[in-house]
């Protein structure tokens, strides 16, 4: 019973199909018309957003305006790139805002000590030590839920309260603020230069969306990322280690909060209490929008970064209307954001 | 005569004691403020710990406990859990009036000396003293200052969050610019923070083709301003204003930046002022009942050093 229900989700993907609906003949085509609409779907609501943004006002679909929300989304669309796997491996990550505040905070903490010569070596430096921050605080987060048997939702529940006191203790209460101008000015580019024309910060989330992308379809580590959120016990029995495949998730969920700190960094140049505030929330919301199950065995990386877009649209769109009062705009938004879902909920039905 | 001159030395004797024995007086003063959530509370913070580390010094006989919450409703706990300690004294910052005037009231009914700072109780016959920056006035001031340079033109502000505070500051605000040309264009939330200030200023750079000014309240959101403005090359913004006194704001108008010409003060040190009025009527029986309102001073490059603080963290 357990196995049929996982084949048949390994089976329903796009990429794997092939290669496991042999084993289940009997799989309807239908099947597979439902599966692209709802990767479909994601998109779909994110033009009907374009077209209420142009209705709404006529400089949102400015240039500028674009590339800011594009630009802006990188730190949410990185970060939930990575809850798209643990989420997909049946885990759940609530630390990441926190820790993106934490591995901020250390990274600057490092550049202001000066201890490597010249801005670009030093800047090289720290965006490894901070590579490596990331990563070690996945590594944590990944051996105590599955060393320590402990739900994920409790561990990170604990992992977010140490990271975010971390920082603030780090801070002495403040925010822990980038001393050198010239370092700064070295690094600004990252969050407000561009490359022909693409913020870099764009061309980050492209970068990662398509690592993640190959590393989720295509290679072996992916596929068992799905069977073990479809069902554990069958990926079990099939030889897969469970405990290695989680660790994994949620040391991958690290690396792209560090990746994503690697772009907050520059734009503000300080690491602040209010640092990675409520992201995981955000996280999490790009990753269901995206098409991604909370329960597990289905990631969707392109539909997380339409989801993470889709987000900052709806909080630029609103600051450009003047249809709603200040006060009413979370409402609005929350609206929108279950409307969002419920088209796609009906294109995936027909 | 002998007689008399040993009465008035074991007087002056006695007397010296009982000098002795005012500094030594145990005291307990508990002083409960939120957790340093963001810049200002964090200002809060280091100064309420100052003020303990100098007051301990001075008075040898005085016990601070300092206890920050993250809510209200963690704040509420803190507060019985040190009244149990035994207090003679509280000194508290309440994270929302609503909320904490009930568990503030018990703490009163022990015969506790209560101190409240910056956020009024529902109930203000609770309090021994007040201490408190001016909101109204922060934001009449940074109006005021604005109508008086600009004289007319259009203006944008971010606001706080939807509470008191905020609400208060806007209402100074519109008093401040009443009778002017100026126009407010758009006010929406920033959180206080810089990273929601940033999106809030580049979405008011799309949609405003012509801004003059920007009023955002508080200096950690106008970091994000200035960060934003910066990246869209625009040069209509003649000035930002933002409020609180943040070193690195108050570093600016010192060094005569052009954006930031002013602040205005709303310190987060009106923690120290409260815990040394209390502390001053303990020893020193200084009567300091009633309520203490500081100023929205405003700080210009000619008083900027008065204000700056290097070594805080705010």
């Amino acid at each position: 019973m357990g196995a049929r229900h996982c084949l048949s989700h390994l089976g329903g993907r796009n990429d794997c199909g092939q290669n496991m609906s042999t084993n289940t003949t009997a799989a309807p085509r239908r099947a597979f018309a439902n599966i692209d609409l709802r990767a479909v779907a994601p998109f779909f609501a994110l033009a009907v957003l374009f077209l209420l943004g142009a209705l709404v006002n006529t400089n949102f679909l400015g240039i500028d305006n674009l590339l800011n929300v594009l630009t802006r989304s990188a730190f949410i669309a990185i970060i939930a790139i990575g809850a798209t796997f643990v989420i997909s491996a049946g885990g759940l990550d609530l630390s990441v805002g926190s820790m993106a505040a934490f591995v901020a905070g250390t990274m600057i903490l490092f550049m202001n000590t000066g201890t490597v010569t010249g801005d670009y070596a030093l800047l090289g430096v720290a965006m490894l030590i901070a590579l490596g921050i990331g990563g070690l605080c996945g590594l944590a987060n990944g051996l105590m839920t599955t060393l320590g048997r402990i739900e994920p939702f409790i561990v990170t529940l604990g992992t977010m309260g140490i990271f975010r006191a971390l920082t603030i203790y780090l801070a002495e209460g403040g925010s822990i603020p980038m001393k050198s101008q010239a370092l700064r000015a070295a690094y600004r580019p990252v969050y407000f230069g561009s490359v022909a024309g693409v913020p870099i910060p764009v061309i980050v989330i492209l970068v990662v969306a398509a690592i993640g992308a190959f590393i989720l379809y295509r290679t072996r580590f992916g596929r068992h990322v799905m069977a073990v959120g479809s069902n554990e016990d069958v990926a079990r029995y099939s030889g897969v280690s469970v405990n290695r495949v989680r660790t994994m998730t949620y040391v991958i969920q690290g690396i792209c909060v560090a990746i994503a700190v690697l772009v907050y960094v520059p734009r503000l140049g300080a690491a602040t209490p209010t640092t990675g505030l409520l992201w995981e929330l955000q996280a999490i919301t790009a990753v269901v929008i995206g098409g991604t199950a909370l329960r597990g065995g289905v990631g969707r990386i392109w539909g997380t970064v339409c989801g993470a877009l889709i987000l900052e649209l709806v909080g630029n769109i609103m600051v450009l209307s003047d249809l709603v009062s200040e006060y009413l705009i979370g409402a609005v938004q929350g609206a929108i954001i279950i409307i969002a879902m419920l088209i796609q909920r009906s294109l995936a039905r027909r | 005569m002998r007689k008399l001159v040993i009465g008035l030395a074991a007087a002056a004797m006695a007397s010296a004691f009982g000098m002795a024995h005012a500094q030594d007086k145990s005291v307990t003063m508990a002083v409960s403020i939120p957790a340093a959530d963001h810049g200002w509370t964090g200002g809060v913070v280091y100064h309420a710990e100052q003020a303990k580390t100098k007051l301990e010094a001075r008075y040898p006989g005085l016990k601070i406990i300092l206890k920050t919450s993250p809510d209200g409703a963690s704040q509420a706990n803190a507060l019985e859990d040190l009244t149990t300690q035994g207090i003679n004294a509280l000194v508290t910052l309440p994270h929302n009036s609503d909320e904490l005037t009930d568990p503030i009231r018990q703490v009163k009914d022990k015969g506790v000396f209560v101190t409240v700072v910056d956020r009024a109780l529902s109930d203000p016959k609770i309090q021994d003293l007040y201490v408190a920056g001016n909101n109204f006035e922060l934001g009449r001031v940074a109006g005021q200052y604005i109508k008086d340079t600009l004289k007319s033109g259009d203006v944008v502000v971010i606001r706080g969050l939807p509470i008191v505070i905020d609400e208060e500051r806007q209402k100074g605000f519109d008093e401040g610019i009443k009778g002017s040309e100026i126009k407010v264009l758009d006010r929406q939330f920033g959180n206080w923070s810089r990273d929601d200030a940033f999106k809030v200023m580049q979405d008011y750079l799309s949609k405003h083709q012509k801004i003059d000014a920007v009023w955002c309240q508080d200096d950690d959101m106008a970091v994000g301003v200035l960060e934003a403005i910066q990246q869209a090359k625009r040069t209509d913004i003649k000035f930002v204003v933002g409020g609180a006194g943040m070193k690195d704001m108050i570093k600016k108008v010192a060094d005569g930046d052009a954006m930031i010409p002013v602040d205005v003060l709303y310190p987060p040190s009106m923690i120290a002022t409260a815990m040394e009025l209390t502390a001053a009527n303990f020893y020193d029986q200084l009567p300091v009942r009633g309520s203490f309102t500081l100023d929205a001073t405003l700080v210009t490059k000619d008083n900027a050093s008065e204000y700056y603080f290097p070594d805080s963290p705010f």
